[in-house]
């Protein structure tokens, strides 16, 4: 049994521990904004928080969690998309297809938080996440459109 | 009236549809998740009212003066649903605020007499094949409301004017919302004859809009196909036989059907096992520890070196022409230098963010499917054979899809669904199939290699271009009739390279140079690996050819490449016009210590170029800093959304010219994740600048014609900074000074 706080709720999860906690959150407790993309932390669909840290939960197993983290996905980001990365997103129209945009969402936010100043070199660093629709113009702009929001 | 989205025999399982918060007013959850946000609560209470008609197929206007509009073709990012969606606003004369998507079944279709004509989204067409009737469509539907407010207020329909979703009568002093004229239009007759408004009235199209499917991808609250959640659904993954050809020798279920969780394990036709459990790691995981053996058959020792000897075969043997003018042999014998190069474009996965999936539930009387497709009414045709009903009885929802780009024009991901969720009779099976199941069942970038000669005379000027092709047809693999129909020679092969008049499908994909002589020909070389329509298609490798081979020969003559290039533009002002304007703007001839290259193409029936400007360092490093792109699509829906088509177009390009190749060991593909079939971080995005030029009178597509430059731009620009070509592709692993 492992206690998990996703998005402010605690729920007991009773599964198997190896279950990456990408699949208990789609399939257990049914938030499906996380994506599955590739299974092997390359793409970044499925990134979410944990404690505030950008992680990919593909490769997460529920098991290595004890219960007092705090997690968060795109569900939780903010109560009605008003989180200034949703914000920044909306006005310039970021998202394409729109698949991989709650991990890159989730893993800006984490950037920001991090640093509130970002600079276009710390989001190279930082924001590894894959877009095959292309949209990394907008996404550059966008984290710089939300630093001020 | 046919009250649409609703049929006794699906409406059922469509209630057990679930969508968490799903919008009022929509009759089915699948429509809610792909529509846009609810325009703000109106003040009077409509609830009580019966729901308006549908004026027409594409319009629904309700109470509130909200306004549905049709989509029948997919959005898999491309924008196309809220460009299709503005058409139809701009001549129905409505508040762009109030405007909402739906999506038709394909099921829907049929039983309307196709009403929404073609679903298949491809080709850079779902604009321009469709901007006439979908035009219409809004022009009809205001001519009815117009009718039906003369009827009620008995004044002469020509006194009567619209405006933003309100109808005008100036003299009487009476005006009236379109939601409440829409019951009566619904009856009036519809027009025979249109004329539709003049670009330079448009006050929606041409604009740039937001689009309207943003908020939901926002929150994670849209349901992509991998989303689907139905009551009572199980998970099934699938493994098919690697090799192209091969079968399913045997395998151990006994481990798997003893794992907790695991529903059902069976064997999938000749070629494949699936395992099915209440959660789709588990079955994944089942089948990832499953020992299970392959017959691999004819090609189980097949590998790149052979598709490599095959293409070189081709290289070396005999061709069909799809293009020839003038006498390429004198031109070439009489030719004061003669310049070659060989050129390759290899294999390549679509590798869409969203692998392949689909939703299915059989019962003893219908089947439905939830599935991410590009062609719903295809998925429909698929599936209604290998479930064994009529195709009366079957439906598709089709869902928002993430990514397609060739790929989900295919329906091979549904059947197999279909085909597991009838072993199992009134339970709903979702397939997801792994990242390593889509990288190694794709339908492959055709790959390709390219001799081209050119001859030079005394002065610099062309004398003749000899340009073969050895490689793959997508055509015979997929539509042998098609290929036999044209004779044996695969036209679309030469996409960006026929002659005006060759075939009625591809007079938007001919070459708009004029050059003394040309001879374009092409071997077939067909080897064993399944090709497919990859965003482009064959116009990204002949681009690579063509433009860069036109490069090398500007500088054999010692000419400046825009200035060579311009000298066969004459009769095609329009592409001059699109080289200059990223010549000029993107900084071309300047010294200031800068690497440019340039490219241009027609093709989907858009004229593009581009200017890349490259660095490369003294160890070989390659930085793309800009690059200048322009677009003549002839009208333009959303120029915003074609800026993101463009800038995406790049990702999608030089994610191949840098990265990727799908290369094959042992009959099987040896990249199996994005660990090795690397994409484009947004480290390596290089600033985009994008000249949106219409020049009116003609519809392009724009989805697609962008990637084709990307490759050869970049690959010019290489050039000028290095002095050393680089012809094979992909780059990665080369030392670009060397």
């Amino acid at each position: 049994m492992v206690k998990l706080n996703v998005n402010g709720k605690t729920v007991e999860y009773s599964g198997d521990e190896d279950k990456p906690l990408l699949w208990a959150i789609r399939e257990d407790l049914g938030l499906t904004g996380t994506k599955y993309g590739c299974g092997i932390a390359q793409c970044g669909a499925c990134t979410i928080h944990i404690d505030g840290n950008a992680v990919r939960a593909c490769t997460y197993p529920v098991g290595a969690l004890d219960g007092s983290e705090k997690i968060t996905t795109i569900e939780g980001l903010s109560e009605d998309g008003t989180h200034p990365v949703q914000k920044a997103w909306a006005e310039l129209d970021v998202p394409q297809c729109g698949f991989c945009q709650p991990g890159m969402m989730m893993a800006v936010s984490a950037l920001l938080k991090e640093k509130p100043n970002a600079t276009d070199s710390d989001i190279d660093e930082a924001i590894t996440n894959i877009c095959r629709c292309g949209t990394f113009a907008r996404v550059r702009k966008g984290i710089h459109l939300a630093k001020k929001l | 009236m046919v009250k649409l989205f609703r049929t006794p025999s699906i409406s059922l399982s469509r209630r057990r549809f679930i969508v968490g918060s799903s919008a009022a007013g929509l009759s089915i959850g699948v429509l809610s998740a792909c529509s846009s946000e609810p325009a703000e609560p109106p003040a009077p209470d409509y609830s009580k009212l019966p729901p308006n008609p549908e004026v027409n197929a594409w319009v629904h206007i309700h109470h509130d003066d909200t306004v549905t509009v049709r989509i029948a073709r997919s959005e898999m990012g491309q924008g196309t649903s809220t460009g299709l969606a503005q058409l139809v606003a701009e001549e129905l004369d409505c508040d762009w605020e109030k405007v909402k998507m739906e999506f038709p079944t394909p099921g829907e279709n049929l039983r309307r007499d196709r009403v929404w004509k073609d679903f298949s989204t491809g080709g850079s067409r779902g604009l321009r094949d469709s901007q006439q009737y979908v035009r219409e469509g809004g022009a009809a539907a205001r001519h009815m409301l117009v009718a039906a407010a003369a009827s009620e207020w008995e004044v002469p329909a020509d006194e009567i004017t619209t405006e933003k979703g309100r109808l005008f009568h100036k003299a009487s002093g009476k005006e009236a919302g379109y939601g409440s004229m829409a019951e009566a239009a619904s009856t009036m007759e519809p027009p025979t004859e249109f004329t539709l408004k003049d670009k330079k009235d448009w006050t929606i199209l041409g604009q740039p809009k937001k689009r309207l499917d943003t908020a939901n991808k926002l929150t994670g609250k849209l349901k992509y196909g991998q989303d689907i959640v139905l009551d009572g659904m199980v998970m099934a993954s699938v493994k098919a036989c690697p090799i192209l050809g091969g079968k399913l020798k045997s395998f151990d279920a006994s481990d798997a059907e003893n794992t907790p969780g695991v529903k059902k394990v069976m064997q999938l036709g000749d070629n494949a096992v699936v395992v099915v459990a209440d959660s789709w790691w588990t079955a994944n995981k089942v089948l990832e520890d499953m020992t299970i053996e392959w017959d691999g058959g004819d090609h189980a020792n097949y590998s790149t070196a052979d598709i490599e000897a095959l293409l070189e075969e081709g290289l070396n043997g005999e061709s069909k022409i799809g293009n020839a003018s003038g006498d390429i042999d004198a031109a070439l014998a009489d030719a004061e230098t003669v310049v070659e190069a060989t050129y390759n474009f290899p294999a390549l996965n679509h590798a869409c963010m969203e692998p392949m999936n689909a939703t299915a539930l059989w019962t003893e009387d219908s089947c439905e499917v939830w599935c991410p497709t590009q062609n719903g009414e295809a998925v429909l045709g698929a599936i209604a054979p290998a479930s064994g009903h009529d195709i009366s009885k079957c439906e598709v929802y089709k869902t928002i899809l993430g990514g397609g780009f060739g790929r989900k024009g295919m329906s091979d991901y549904a059947v197999q669904a279909v085909m597991i969720a009838k072993e199992m009779p009134g339970t709903p099976v979702k397939l997801m199939w792994s990242r390593e199941e889509d990288m190694i069942h794709g339908f492959f970038h055709p790959v390709t290699k390219a001799t081209m000669r050119g001859g030079l005379d005394a002065d610099g000027n062309m004398t003749g271009l000899d340009l073969k092709i050895s490689g793959q047809s997508i055509v015979a693999a997929l539509m042998p009739g098609f290929l036999a129909q044209m004779g044996g020679i695969d036209l679309f092969t030469f996409q960006g390279l026929l002659a005006p008049g060759t075939h009625a499908m591809a007079e938007d994909q001919t070459l708009k140079y004029s050059f003394p002589a040309l001879k374009a020909h092409h071997a077939m070389k067909n080897p064993p690996i399944r090709p497919g329509f990859w965003r482009g298609v064959n116009l990204n490798q002949n681009a690579v050819y063509l433009e860069c081979f036109l490069d090398e020969m500007a500088h054999a003559a010692g000419r400046d490449p825009l200035e060579f290039r311009l000298a066969y533009l004459n009769d095609s002002p329009e592409m001059a016009k699109v080289l200059q304007a990223v010549a000029d703007k993107g900084g071309w001839g300047k010294d200031d210590g800068r690497h440019r290259g340039l490219a241009c193409i027609y093709g989907f029936g858009s004229y593009v170029a581009a200017c890349a400007d490259v660095s490369v360092s003294d160890e070989g490093e390659l930085t793309i800093n800009k690059i200048t792109a322009a677009t003549d699509c002839g009208h333009a829906a959303n120029p915003q959304q074609i800026e993101a088509q463009v800038e995406g177009s790049f990702v999608y390009g030089l994610s191949a010219l840098l990265f990727q190749e799908m290369t094959f060991e042992n009959g099987q593909p040896v990249q199996t994740n994005f660990h090795n079939f690397p994409s484009m971080q947004i480290r390596h995005m290089p600033e985009v600048e994008t000249i949106v030029m219409p020049s009116g009178g003609f519809w392009g597509g724009v989805g697609e014609p962008t990637i084709a430059v990307a490759a050869p731009a970049v690959l010019n620009a290489i050039f000028a900074a290095t002095g050393k070509r680089a012809r094979q592709l992909p780059l990665k692993d080369q030392n670009l000074r060397g």
